[in-house]
């Protein structure tokens, strides 16, 4: 499980694009592709390598109801499993 | 047309088969391409249009080596233009300091290299000419210009045990991802069999160097391992199922379901200068043939596994059985078994080979 105070990036080689043909954020990365739900992509497009888990937890907080920063931590370490971020801190 | 057909993530654009390397274990058809056949510019451009309008988003150029083609720089600047996330499959011999900045100035993305062996002299072997040293100034080249690389090795029974030796080679070129593919029984590999199956010891030894590796380097460099599908009891997922996930054009424009799929008779396989993208995706009977699990017969259709591993690569049980809609035989169920068992017993297991045969080249 990633920490509070970690601080995840994009990977070198990652590109967040939106696709009109399936109407979804996707990830494009070195030999893949994931198709994104709205809070995977919103948690993505924070994964600024500045912002901690617990910044990245309150800005989507404005957006969405109920986030949880467990919740956000259990996702990134998902897209670091996945090669899609990295996690410092 | 299935109702479950979702639109294809990749597409593999076999820009050529010309290739300076001679490698005994060329996944290519034993028939080539000639030059005078390949699409032109506007037509690979075309090609691209209509990838990315069917939902292509991935774009993996590659040949042969598609480096031997003048207007790569230009099909790169078309497909990223689409948005689209584009791969270069590269020997690397051409591959300088001036043609990666252009290519990286056109919106190329990633690149993938071969390498033969660690060692310079079996590497050199290995592809027929000298290239080894080539590859490592080339993998230079893509560390410093900032993309991601990753190095593509295929192994088989004269370099697998030096597989400690590579993991630490691409360590030392800075790869981001390696992948160590066993060989893969298709056109010209298939042709080399005999000499190219690695033995069961051989298999057994590299496989813990190959697990301490990717955890010691979990962080650092990704390690795909591509296990040698003849000695497993069930076979590889090809494609993620025919139809489902990624597409071939091949050089002359011949739309493929798996890249090996030509040998197949029989199979009505289309051309993308007769029929649009979308269509041969959505409505081909060589897409229709295989996809899904409806085609399937025991012991396929009632297994559990057949969502996991689609009843392994139709071209395969087709080499190895004449019939494209058998269970591949690598697949300890399949009623054909005994053959892959057979072949290992015969050639796997012996101490005297035949030589590698070098990879004739396309004009």
């Amino acid at each position: 499980m990633t920490a509070r105070d970690a601080v995840p990036r994009l990977r070198a080689g990652v590109r967040r694009a939106y696709d009109r043909t399936r109407d979804s954020d996707v990830v494009l990365f070195p030999e893949g592709v994931l198709v994104l739900n709205e809070t995977a992509a919103a948690v993505l497009a924070r994964c600024d390598g500045s912002s901690t888990i617990a910044e990245i937890t309150e800005g989507l907080a404005e957006e969405f109801d109920g986030v949880r920063p467990e919740d956000v931590a259990e996702l990134v370490a998902d897209l670091a499993r996945r090669r899609v971020v990295r996690v410092d801190g | 047309m299935a109702e479950s057909t979702e639109p294809p993530f990749g597409l593999l654009a076999e820009l050529t088969h010309r290739c300076p390397l001679h490698c005994a274990y060329c996944s290519n058809p034993l028939e080539l391409v000639r030059r005078n056949e390949e699409l032109s510019t506007d037509t690979w451009r075309r090609v691209f249009d209509e990838a990315r309008e069917l939902g292509v988003l991935q774009v993996h150029l590659s040949g042969g080596e598609p480096l031997a083609r003048p207007d790569l720089p230009r099909l790169v600047e078309h497909a990223s233009g689409l948005g689209m996330y584009v791969n270069l499959v590269t020997s690397g011999l051409a591959l300088t300091e001036e043609v990666a900045t252009d290519l990286v100035a056109r919106g190329l993305d990633h690149v993938q290299l071969s390498v033969q062996d660690a060692d310079r002299a079996n590497a050199d072997l290995l592809a027929g000419t000298r290239a080894h040293d080539r590859k490592l100034v080339a993998a230079e080249v893509v560390r410093r210009s900032g993309l991601p690389l990753t190095v593509n090795v295929v192994l088989h029974k004269a370099n697998l045990d030096h597989v400690g030796g590579i993991i630490e080679l691409a360590e030392q070129l800075g790869a981001d991802r390696l992948e160590l593919a066993n060989t893969q029984y298709y056109g010209w590999a298939l042709r080399n069999r005999a000499a190219l199956l690695p033995t069961r010891a051989q298999l057994a030894s590299a496989a813990p160097i190959v697990r301490a590796a990717q955890q010691r380097l979990a962080d650092r460099m990704e390690i795909v391992y591509v296990v040698a599908d003849y000695h497993e009891a069930h076979p590889k997922p090809c494609m993620h199922g025919w139809g489902s996930r990624q597409l071939t054009v091949a050089p002359d424009g011949a739309v493929l379901p798996c890249p090996a799929a030509s040998v197949i008779d029989g199979l009505p396989i289309e051309n993308v200068q007769h029929r649009p993208l979308a269509e041969i995706w959505y409505d081909s009977a060589s897409f229709n043939a295989y996809r899904d699990t409806d085609w399937m017969r025991e012991p396929c259709r009632s297994c559990a596994r057949r969502e996991l591993d689609f009843g392994g690569c139709r071209c395969q049980a087709f080499q190895l059985t004449g019939d494209a809609a058998a269970t591949d035989p690598v697949c300890s169920l399949s009623p054909d078994h005994g053959l892959v068992r057979t072949i290992l017993a015969r050639d796997a297991d012996q101490p005297d080979r035949p030589a590698l045969v070098p990879r004739s080249v396309a004009r």
